[in-house]
């Protein structure tokens, strides 16, 4: 399965047999260079299947590393920087997607999930905990008179 | 010739599957038991013309019959024999008949062994099975026909893709789709049981050993390809939130819930409805997951179409089993008794809280994994969701998780008091404050987090620990009582015990391996020296060598860290068939943690850029995992599932609906 996938990616890769960052690409300012990783760890190498332009070996990802780290010694902000490749890229670079309209379900699904769910059992909990009080309540107790009394109801 | 026959076995087995899904549900409904036979008959045929098909494909692998397009297009005469083999399902039509075959043999297993079942539910079960297997059947002989020929055939093959050519494809796969196709048992019985209406103590034990293996086979099918994965993509990641990994964790996930909510049905007849509603969806993932990602899908909604009708194929499939088998569901599942009855603290309470989270967690998966596809189809704007976004979301869902996982065994089946549930907690909670203010101490505040990651592990496996320990009672000798546990203890109860101290394994070595790794990446030229975390990496050699069918450039690395030395050799592949690399990671292997060296090509002034990584505790993730698997092996052995209890109970037609 997964194989497949890997497969047209390692195709798409395989014309620049070289591992990630290249120590040419890296900064003496271990701060800066550090920043950098973390940066081009949430970012998309646009070329590859799922990885980041950290893990990528294609020469666009290597491209977008360089052009991030000019971006981070020329004085940008980690914003900054994310910004100015996602005008040039788009979303699609962003391996963590914006907190938007589009997203919003996306962001907040698996907590409402969670609520929901715990909505349900908590009802759940609830209702068996008062079916297993003893006997009947006093409405119970009538409806049941009514039931051994015979059917009447018109 | 040969092809053909493996066409013409095929073609029977796809009839036999007809004849399977059609003979025993007719004979359950007119409780005719020659029919109810007939579909049995079916199911053992079809495994055995399925099989046939199987190996016969296989053996033309090992032939190099270059004539049958599929051997032509993943196979070449230098390639070596295991991994000839191994292309059988190393391609998308040999996987397809994989897959069959598992399902073949799974419906051949329950007509032999199922005799203790109810004659009519066994036959609604194998009328289940042979639906799914005409629809997989269907699709492989319709439109990904494994015994195509090629005309005229090739001289010599294409190569099977090098990262393939790897000993994790010859068990990963395999074990993957036994944890996939065993669900489908799950979800036939779940099936028959809903046309039944009815659910019992009987039925749960007849699926748990069935869930039980399908998880298992999960476990560490998933387990290798992680494995596999770090050391083969030459970075060392161990998990990458990849759809294609994704579409195997959301079953297991799933399949997880299933397996504690099918405890609580088999012990206390609750949760009846729920586990049978797991069981549908645990296998219409496992189907998501192997079909969407054959398809294409996955990747971008536009490949779809390339091979369209693969593609429609597959949905209908999917659509058909998911959308009917909830509809049943809704139909029917009013019909059954709504199960057992228990306290807001109690064992059962304590399984529907994993429940809720593990059936949250696997739905933000689906939702990770799915929902740049809708967004893309409604307004065409395409998004990415990568690790980040698992990390804010996942993460927070499964920590709870975690953390409950120590509570339920705890609790008492039915009803419990909290404040007695705390008290039984003390120990591990001790151990466990202990280790969280150590570590913020020892590790400072920035990694608090880190602190939190570590207290989690250590209370998942203290909490396990504690869980035999308050089986050895005070009142006798110590060693009367050791002997007691050792005597008295069934196994599952033991499968419990490694199962949860290995998710404190796993937690400890996630923990540690994102908090602590470290790298480094130099240009290094023989005799050059890099220093990481402690570990001086020298290179000492670079060489030229060629493999049987690859040519590779070798580099040599001593590794010295405090007195000792040890050697690692990393590899650069050039495989010349496919025109593709691969690196080959030196690793050294440790308990505390792994040395991974990784190299480019060499440069021409006999440099080479290396890229160095210490994993620490990577391994224990791995470790953790298969401690989770012999957990559920263990209680897979234990008496209580194998013995078949409420033999043949009194069938009672009457009422039974179709």
């Amino acid at each position: 399965m997964k194989w497949l996938i890997r497969s047209v990616a390692l195709i798409l890769l395989a014309a620049t047999p070289a591992l990630a960052v290249l120590p040419g690409e890296q900064l003496s300012n271990p701060a800066l260079e550090a920043r950098a990783r973390a940066l081009s760890s949430e970012l998309r190498c646009l070329v590859c299947q799922n990885q980041s332009l950290d893990e990528s070996d294609a020469e666009l990802a290597h491209d977008l590393r360089v052009l991030l780290r000019k971006r981070l010694v020329a004085g940008d902000t980690d914003r900054q920087a994310i910004d100015f490749i996602v005008q040039r890229y788009g979303k699609f670079v962003l391996l963590k997607p914006p907190f938007e309209a589009d997203t919003l379900l996306l962001w907040l699904g698996p907590f409402l999930i969670v609520l929901t769910g715990g909505g349900m059992v908590t009802y759940y909990l609830r209702n068996s905990r008062a079916a297993s009080q003893p006997a009947f309540g006093e409405s119970e107790q009538a409806r049941l008179q009514t039931l051994l009394e015979g059917p009447d109801r018109t | 010739m040969t092809a053909e026959i493996g066409q013409l076995a095929l073609i029977l087995a796809f009839v036999m599957a007809l004849v399977q899904s059609l003979a025993p549900l007719l004979g359950a409904y007119w409780i005719d038991r020659s029919l109810m036979r007939l579909g049995r008959a079916a199911a053992v045929l079809q495994a055995v013309f399925v099989a046939a098909a199987f190996f016969i494909l296989m053996g033309l692998f090992l032939a190099n019959d270059f004539s049958v397009r599929l051997v032509a297009e993943h196979s070449n005469t230098t390639q070596p024999t295991v991994y000839r083999a191994a292309a059988t399902w190393g391609s998308h039509e040999g996987s397809m008949l994989l897959w069959v075959l598992i399902l073949s043999l799974h419906g051949g297993a329950v007509a032999l062994f199922g005799r203790s079942l109810r004659e009519t539910l066994q036959a609604r079960v194998l009328a289940v099975q042979g639906l799914i297997a005409s629809a997989f059947l269907g699709f492989s002989l319709f439109t990904s026909n494994p015994f195509a020929r090629l005309d005229p055939a090739a001289l010599d093959g294409a190569e099977l893709n090098p990262l393939l050519q790897d000993p994790g494809l010859v068990g990963h796969p395999p074990l993957l789709y036994l944890g996939y196709v065993g669900f489908s048992a799950a979800f036939s019985f779940a099936i028959a049981a809903l046309i039944e209406g009815r659910v019992d103590a009987s039925w749960s034990r007849w699926v748990r050993p069935w869930i039980l293996s399908a998880w298992i086979c999960l476990t560490v099918g998933i387990t290798l390809g992680s494995i596999w994965s770090y050391y083969t993509l030459g970075w060392g990641g161990w998990w990458f939130w990849d759809p294609v990994e994704n579409a195997s964790l959301m079953p297991w996930l799933m399949g997880t819930a299933l397996l504690h909510s099918s405890i609580a049905l088999e012990r206390r007849g609750a949760l009846a409805s729920w586990t049978i509603l797991l069981a549908i969806m645990t296998f219409s993932l496992s189907l998501i997951g192997t079909f969407l990602v054959r398809s294409g899908v996955l990747s971008s909604v536009h490949a779809f179409a390339v091979d369209e009708r693969r593609g429609v194929y597959i949905l209908a499939i999917i659509a058909l089993a998911t959308g009917s088998s909830l509809a049943l569901f809704a139909w029917r599942a009013s019909a059954m008794r709504s199960g057992a009855l228990f306290a807001a603290v109690s064992r059962e309470a304590g399984i529907t809280l994993n429940n809720l989270f593990l059936f949250a967690a696997a739905s933000t998966v689906f939702l990770g994994t799915f929902y740049p596809l809708f967004v893309e189809a409604y307004n065409g704007q395409k998004i990415s969701v990568g690790p980040p976004f698992y990390h804010e979301t996942f993460v927070p869902i499964f920590v709870p998780l975690l953390v409950l996982a120590v509570f339920g065994p705890m609790l008492h089946w039915k009803r419990d008091g909290l404040r007695a549930l705390l008290r039984r907690l003390q120990g591990p909670a001790g151990i466990t404050a202990l280790f969280l203010f150590g570590g913020i101490f020892a590790f400072g505040f920035a990694h608090t987090l880190a602190a939190f990651g570590v207290a989690l592990g250590v209370w998942l496996v203290s909490g396990a620990i504690a869980l035999p320990l308050r089986r050895i009672s005070v009142g006798q000798g110590l060693g009367a009582s050791t002997r007691r546990l050792l005597v008295a203890t069934p196994l599952t109860f033991w499968g419990l015990v490694v199962a949860h101290a290995g998710l404190g394994i796993t937690t400890l070595g996630i923990t540690a391996v994102s908090t602590w790794q470290s790298d480094l990446v130099r240009n290094m030229a023989v005799g050059d020296t890099a220093m990481v975390a402690g570990r001086t990496i020298t290179l000492t050699a670079l060489q030229d060598i060629d493999g049987p069918n690859y040519q590779a450039s070798q580099a040599f690395f001593s590794v010295r860290s405090g007195g000792s030395e040890r050697v690692l050799v990393s590899q650069h592949r050039f495989y010349p068939a496919s025109q593709s690399d691969k690196t080959e990671a030196g690793i050294g292997v440790g308990l505390f943690a792994n040395i991974y060296i990784a190299m480019g090509t060499p440069n021409g002034d006999g440099s080479v850029v290396v890229r160095m990584w210490v994993h620490p505790l990577v391994n224990w993730i791995w470790a953790g995992a298969f401690m989770m698997a012999f957990g559920g092996f263990l209680s897979l052995l234990d008496r209580r599932a194998r013995v078949p209890v409420a033999v043949r109970q009194q069938v009672t037609l009457a009422g039974a609906p179709a």
